[in-house]
């Protein structure tokens, strides 16, 4: 109880035309603040639905969700989200795209000089000063889900949301913006959720890993404690025992104890 | 046969533009070929006419050959038939019209230029009103589904409507012709509006609704930075079909309502039973329909993104 973000006993089930469907149960989970944690699960367990309770997008129909001991009852920039496929506004700059979160969270209180360095600042954080002023279909997947990074950012959310924030990235990109999140996690303390399918992104990134069991009613299955320490190295860890046995820990939970069958 | 004969010189005379075309195009291109060694030069040269023939062959010569034809197959009816006059007639006559578009002998003869001008303003009035009062409706059925539901049964019951069927209304309430002309236009130019409108909204991707939700955003900032430009494109579309009805229609609602402008034009043409001059009237219709149409589409790719 009391933790930062707490779930409490939350089951969320949706209504379909062939009837009720059990999304989740039985959730509970606590999250420190400055804790970096990944969920992870096969497609279909749940994952995404559980951070969009979270986010507050949609409301559980059992439970209890807090955060900073306030409960959740719809979506606020405290959360930010950042989403799968970045969901930049086409027709607005990157800076424009930060800028619409800033002015939202900081317009009452700041003036326009403030907002304007804000939004730069988090430009900056992510390297995208150069490419502030171009337009989504200008740049990069990675450089697009950088924008989205530092629109959440911005607004200096108590917590942090990632719904598979590299999913959609190639190999090398997701790798190099693994290591910028974790610099910048780091070093705003972020205390952050994060919905992934790559077992070695979760182990890499997060202090705690939540395995989720296959849904149909799906519910956690194990919390591993990622105990390596920090700051973290891809390169050193890929030889490291303990990483290779957390690593190996993940796998066997999702194709040994939980395998899900081919769709 | 006369007739298709002297078509096909002029379809001659038409190619040697074209053929000009290619040499004066080679012409701008040779002062950058100077520069570079001879041989290349001539390479270039080549390589220019053939690009041009190309270019011609492609673009140029299928509209050019559909035209002919069409003038061959229009001249050989005319032929055949006592009343219809040819396109050598039509042409004669049209430049003889063209050449005082707006002279102004009283109110029922005027030049062709008055007609149109007259036309496009009804035109203009009816779709302005109609876009005024049809784009916001459309906002408003595409983001309240209540009011959707309040307003549906409404126009699915109205829009099939023929359009000339509301003018008994509007000449009833409205007392006067003109009025009533603009009533039409605007009842039959706001539906494509309305609907495309709603559907763009209803169309607005969920990640972009989800963003809104996130930030908080109040329902203003929602419509101006994300409602407005997402759904700009599909109101375009909107906007131009309502064109294109509305300058389908203001032609019979012209002939019946009287006045100056072009349907009332061919009306009267047909009362002086000048057959040529509605055959330019629907030239002349039908030309400024594709202006206005190319003119929106111009607007419509600018809102792309």
């Amino acid at each position: 109880m009391n933790k930062y973000v707490q779930v409490e006993k939350v089951q969320m089930v949706f209504e379909t035309k062939k009837g009720k469907f059990v999304a989740l149960k039985d959730i509970d989970l606590g999250i420190d603040q400055g804790e970096f944690i990944s969920i992870i699960g096969h497609s279909g367990c749940g994952k995404s639905t559980l951070l969009n309770l979270v986010a507050g997008l949609i409301d559980a129909t059992g439970g209890a969700l807090f955060c900073a001991g306030r409960e959740i009852s719809g979506p606020g920039p405290d959360r930010a989200v950042v989403f799968q496929n970045h969901s930049l506004l086409p027709w607005l700059t990157c800076f424009d795209n930060v800028h619409l979160a800033v002015e939202r969270v900081f317009g009452r209180k700041e003036d326009k000089a403030s907002l304007k360095k804000r939004t730069k600042e988090a430009l900056v954080l992510v390297g995208l000063e150069h490419a502030m002023h171009k337009l989504p279909h200008e740049i990069s997947g990675g450089m697009k889900q950088r924008v989205g990074i530092a629109r959440a950012l911005s607004m200096q959310p108590k917590v942090l949301l990632l719904d598979e924030p590299f999913g959609a990235l190639d190999a090398l990109t997701r790798a190099h913006l693994q290591d910028e999140l974790m610099r910048i996690v780091a070093a705003l303390g972020s205390t952050a959720i994060m919905v992934t399918h790559d077992v070695d992104e979760a182990v890499l990134l997060s202090d705690r890993i939540v395995m989720m069991t296959n849904g149909p009613s799906a519910t956690i299955g194990e919390i591993l404690e990622v105990n390596l320490p920090r700051p973290r190295d891809r390169l050193a860890l890929a030889e490291d025992a303990n990483y290779v046995h957390l690593r190996g820990e993940v796998l066997k939970f999702l194709y040994a104890r939980h395998k899900k069958e081919a769709a | 046969m006369t007739v298709v004969s002297i078509k096909q010189v002029r379809a001659g005379e038409d190619l040697s533009h074209a053929v000009e075309e290619v040499v004066v195009q080679k012409a701008i291109h040779e002062p950058v070929a100077a520069e570079k060694p001879v041989a290349s030069e001539a390479k270039d040269k080549l390589i220019n006419i053939k690009a041009g023939l190309e270019f011609f062959a492609k673009r140029i010569l299928p509209p050019l050959l559909g035209l002919l034809v069409f003038a061959m197959i229009w001249g050989f009816i005319a032929q055949r038939s006592e009343n219809l006059p040819g396109p050598i007639k039509t042409w004669a006559s049209a430049v003889e019209l063209f050449s005082d578009p707006f002279y102004d002998n009283g109110p029922n003869d005027k030049g062709i230029g008055w007609n149109i001008l007259n036309s496009l303003e009804r035109v203009g009035m009816g779709f302005g009103l109609a876009a005024l009062i049809g784009i916001p409706l459309g906002f408003m059925i595409g983001r309240f589904a209540f009011f959707s539901g309040m307003t549906s049964p409404i126009i699915s019951l109205l829009r099939p409507v023929s359009p000339l069927a509301w003018l008994p209304i509007g000449l009833l309430v409205f007392k006067e012709a003109q009025p009533a002309a603009i009533w039409v236009i605007f009842i039959s130019s706001i539906w494509p509006m309305i609907i495309n409108t709603a559907v763009g909204v209803s169309k607005v991707p969920q990640d972009y609704m989800n963003v809104a939700r996130v930030l908080n955003l109040s329902e203003w900032k929602i419509f101006t930075k994300i409602l407005f430009p997402a759904v700009l494109p599909y109101m375009m579309t909107g906007v131009r079909l309502a064109i294109g009805v509305a300058w389908l229609v203001i032609v019979a609602a012209e002939m019946l309502t009287g006045g100056v402008g072009i349907g009332f034009w061919v009306w009267d043409e047909w009362n002086n039973l000048n057959v040529e001059h509605i055959i330019i009237a629907i030239f002349v219709v039908g030309i400024i329909g594709l202006l206005l149409e190319q003119a929106l589409l111009l607007v419509a790719k600018r809102f792309e993104y």
